[in-house]
């Protein structure tokens, strides 16, 4: 009898308020990649451009904060139908760069980028409906929703995705030693 | 009765007056800590050198050793505890390691590395504390003091200036400069006091010298913190 042919594992893929910069390090592992696709097949990703998650997805993995509406509507619908909720570099995880912003009240920003810095000749803040509201503050996403397993790192290096993603497909709890373990 | 106790397991010799901590490093065993510094008399504030003796917990810096103690500290019970007032002490300042010069050489990020804290776990308090950049020689970045007091007992104990001390109370204790104006240029305070040398983190930074030692090369790119015991040479 032939053996049972393993399903493979849905994962998903996006960046909310974060710079790209964890995807790419992620492109980092490398030919791994082939390894990694006898395990898994990519679902909502910017490396597919499938634009919905599934709902039967296995793991999903965020880089970026939350700095609009948007983000965190991208978030819930991530942990409605993933298992397992990675959040991956420090954005994601203390909201990293965007979240510098937090201490300067949200107008006051607005008004300088907008309106009073020079080279704006009385530019106006740009409010079509089509446009995700910011939020007042910057929030890493486990202050709003469980996330399952973190990567630190800024970007995390392509070798600590890879021990996190191979340990959790190995059933392991994931773990970073020195070396893969950094916040910058 | 002899002058060791045991450390997990292992037969630790100390003298007379010495803490358990002081004890541990000379043996050579590492035990997290933050606000304990080998030169200056401990604060036993941060409470990460927290160890059981004899079942019950106390403060390793603080704490005499005596003979026939018998002392945990490796264990992942005290590890948790640990990891948790490290958690807690990153979401109560905004300690955002990528544009901190004194990432790679700082003792609570090592320390966090050691404990394997994936996450901050807690909510971020994001507080507003504006920086200090007054003086001509020295910059203050107030967002990433965990109230460890070294920098208070060095220019108290070492300088004799009394140039920093901790205010308020719990949550709202901060660190203020003993100026009129709260400036650190209206103090007496040079890059030669004691107390520009012994901050464990990135708050008391030398102007116009960072990010000086490349990524790869800083003091605990390569060994992590408890693996060399230099213990004498402590701070940045
Ligand atoms: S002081 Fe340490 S933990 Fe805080 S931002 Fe700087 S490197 Fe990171
Ligand atoms: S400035 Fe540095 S040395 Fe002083 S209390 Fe804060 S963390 Fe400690
Ligand atoms: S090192 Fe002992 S309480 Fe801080």
């Amino acid at each position: 009898m032939n053996a049972p042919v393993k399903k493979k594992l849905k994962v998903a893929t996006t960046s909310l308020a974060g710079c790209f910069g964890c995807h790419m390090s992620f492109l980092d592992i490398d030919e791994r990649l082939f390894t990694l696709l006898e395990h898994i097949e990519f679902d909502r990703s910017p490396l597919t451009d499938i634009k919905e998650v599934h709902p039967e997805c296995d793991i999903g993995i965020i880089e970026g904060g939350l700095c609009n509406a948007e983000n965190v509507h991208v978030l819930r619908d991530f942990r409605k139908n993933c298992k397992i909720l990675i959040a991956i570099g420090a954005c994601a995880i203390n909201g990293g760069l965007p979240a510098q912003r937090n201490h300067l009240p949200l107008s006051a920003i607005l008004e300088e980028v907008y309106h009073t810095s020079p080279g704006l000749s009385n530019g106006l803040i740009p409010n079509d409906p089509e446009l995700p509201l910011p939020l007042n503050q910057v929030h890493p996403l486990h202050e709003v929703v469980k996330i399952d397993y973190f990567i630190p790192g800024c970007p995390p290096s392509g070798d600590a995705i890879w021990k996190v993603l191979t340990d959790l497909l190995a059933g392991r709890e994931p773990e970073l030693g020195h070396g893969l373990m950094h916040y910058d | 009765m002899s002058h060791t106790f045991t450390l997990d397991g292992k037969t630790i010799p100390f003298e007379d007056g010495q803490t358990i901590i002081q004890a541990a490093s000379k043996a050579g065993v590492f035990i997290p800590h933050l606000c304990y510094h080998p030169e200056f008399k401990p604060h036993g504030s941060c409470k990460l050198c927290t160890v059981k003796v004899n079942g019950r917990q106390t403060a390793s810096c603080t704490m005499r050793a005596s003979a026939g103690m018998v002392v945990e500290n490796n264990t992942e019970e005290l590890n948790a505890e640990r990891r948790a007032l490290t958690q807690m002490l990153f979401v109560e300042g905004n300690h955002f390691c990528p544009s901190c010069e004194t990432s790679g050489n700082c003792q609570l990020q090592a320390t966090a590395y050691h404990l394997g804290m994936m996450s901050p776990h807690y909510d971020h308090f994001f507080p507003s504390r504006p920086v200090d950049a007054s003086h001509p020689e020295v910059l203050l970045d107030f967002n990433r003091c965990i109230l460890c007091s070294l920098c208070v007992r060095a220019s108290r104990d070492v300088d004799g200036k009394n140039v920093f001390a901790l205010s308020g109370r719990g949550i709202k204790t901060h660190l203020i400069v003993n100026a009129r104006s709260g400036n650190l240029a209206d103090t007496n305070f040079t890059l030669k006091d004691k107390a520009a040398q012994v901050c464990p983190v990135g708050v008391i930074l030398v102007k116009r010298n960072g990010f000086a030692v490349p990524i790869g090369e800083r003091r605990y790119d390569n060994v992590p913190i408890g693996d060399s015991l230099e213990t004498a040479t402590e701070g940045r």
